[in-house]
């Protein structure tokens, strides 16, 4: 049988944002590196983004959020992950976060900040990276 | 994997989405996994949902699990969406149509990527909706895009079948075109309040009326496969099913209460003909013929070497052979090292 290592990820917009043409930038270019993406939809509770984290099994959770409000929402997702037992999936985010809370954001747990203009290529290498860490969609 | 499989039985949620990916995976210890919650499968009404892409099955799913949810039911849902060929990845968006769902522990949605293989894609929505089975969801539904065969062979493990519709997606014609009409046991007009649907229900009904089956061959014939009249478990001289054409509007849960009633009808008819059991025959014998027809390709790939296909492909190209003979040759080679 052949090993199969799809990396599968989860796209999330929590919160009020208005547009998600990044995320659906994002989505595609992670289709076009071979991964499978699971989009949401804008307007995601933390909750929803949690449980769809757990009953899809992805290794990677990418939030994409506009809104400033960044700070509430990611330690909450964050946390929602863990209470559901999902310690190991990374947790990335994208968007308009300002330089000085990425360090912040990094000390709750968050693998990967992304911010405008980032090259998509960059976000790919860092998600093959941190799931060859882990050993593909490890079960 | 037996403490995944424990786990999954006392309703760890966790444990039941990481044995879907080991089971889609064929990841090893999948089957023996599989093989173990075999006896507690054959519970769940399996509900296949189908038609082209943008009829809104992904809303009508949602709106019919709220309805089932409401009465207690459990619901899980495979939502299935093509894999890109050129990049072997996917992007999936069902969920976005199913946020009513979302926080109900009674809900398991699981979205599936068809990834391409040759029938490969029917194998693992059947072990899918399997370890969901045995998990104890009531009502699965099985969504996947309408566009050929893939469809028809969901379709091979669903107990009823709704085939989607919208309005001004073709003429009539489109609606006689083998294939999708055969499959449906409920056909639903969605998008009801858009411009035309009023004669795509008209055209749908009039199809079913000149293309309805008058014999139970024909009927057999209609799921998929040709089969002898008795091999069908039910009295010969039963009632024939006539698909119901029911017109919703998902969004406004309009229709809805009409198109659970015509499951529940096709439901009380295969129960109450008997044909549930025929169904399941037939299910398992295409089943065992598909798992066959994989596990000896997988064995001959194994057994023969891929220079020997290279110099087979290219006795092929330079015509010095011809393609059934070079089956034919290697079988041979293949039959002998047995």
């Amino acid at each position: 049988m052949s090993i199969n290592q799809t990396i599968r990820v989860l796209i999330a917009k929590p919160g009020l944002d208005g547009h998600d043409r990044g995320a659906k930038v994002i989505a595609r270019a992670l289709r076009d590196a071979g991964m499978e993406v699971i989009y949401t939809g804008l307007r995601q509770t933390p909750e929803m983004v949690a449980e769809a984290a757990l009953q899809e099994d992805v290794d990677v959770v990418g939030l994409s959020i506009l809104s400033g409000a960044h700070m509430a929402l990611v330690p909450r997702v964050r946390q929602l992950m863990d209470e559901n037992g999902l310690q190991d999936v990374a947790l990335l985010v994208g968007g308009i976060i300002p330089e000085e809370d990425i360090a912040a954001l990094k000390a709750m747990g968050i693998s990967g900040v992304f911010g405008p203009g980032t090259n998509t290529e960059d976000i790919i290498q860092h998600i093959k990276q941190i799931t060859a860490a882990k050993g593909g969609n490890a079960g | 994997m037996d403490a995944l499989v424990q786990a999954m039985l006392n309703s760890d949620r966790r444990a039941l989405a990481r044995l879907l990916t080991a089971v889609e995976n064929k990841r090893e210890g999948a089957d023996t996994a599989l093989a173990a919650l075999f006896p507690r499968t054959g519970r769940a009404w399996i509900i296949g949902v189908t038609g082209a892409p943008g009829t809104g099955k992904s809303s009508l799913v949602n709106a019919l699990a709220k309805t089932f949810r409401a009465a207690g039911k459990t619901v899980g849902i495979v939502a299935v969406d093509p894999t890109s060929p050129f990049s072997g990845g996917a992007i999936m968006g069902d969920r976005i149509r199913m946020r009513d769902l979302a926080g109900d522990r009674g809900v398991f949605i699981r979205s599936m990527a068809t990834r391409g293989s040759l029938g490969g894609l029917a194998r693992a929505t059947r072990d899918v909706i399997r370890v969901l089975d045995a998990a104890g969801f009531e009502i699965i539904f099985v969504e996947t895009v309408g566009a050929g065969q893939s469809e028809v062979d969901i379709a091979r493990a669903a107990q009823t079948t709704i085939v989607v519709e919208a309005p001004g997606l073709g003429d009539d014609v489109q609606a006689i075109k083998a294939g999708i009409l055969e499959i449906a046991d409920v056909l639903v007009v969605n998008k009801a309040d858009r411009p035309g649907a009023d004669n795509t229900a008209r055209a749908l009904k009039a199809m079913l009326e000149m293309g309805h089956p008058t014999a139970r061959a024909d009927l057999i014939a209609h799921h998929g496969r040709l089969l002898p009249v008795e091999n069908l478990a039910g009295p010969t001289d039963a009632p024939l099913w006539i698909p119901p054409v029911v017109s919703t509007i998902a969004p406004e849960n309009s229709g809805i209460g009409d198109l659970v009633s015509a499951l529940e009808a096709h439901r009380r008819y295969l129960i109450e003909t008997q044909a549930l059991d025929g169904l399941e025959r037939q299910h398992i014998e295409i089943e065992l013929h598909d798992r066959l027809q994989a596990e000896l390709m997988a064995r001959l790939l194994k057994a023969v070497s891929g220079e020997v296909f290279a110099d087979v492909i290219h006795r092929i190209q330079t015509r010095e052979l011809a393609p059934q003979s070079a089956v034919d040759m290697i079988l041979s080679l293949h039959n002998q090292s047995c």
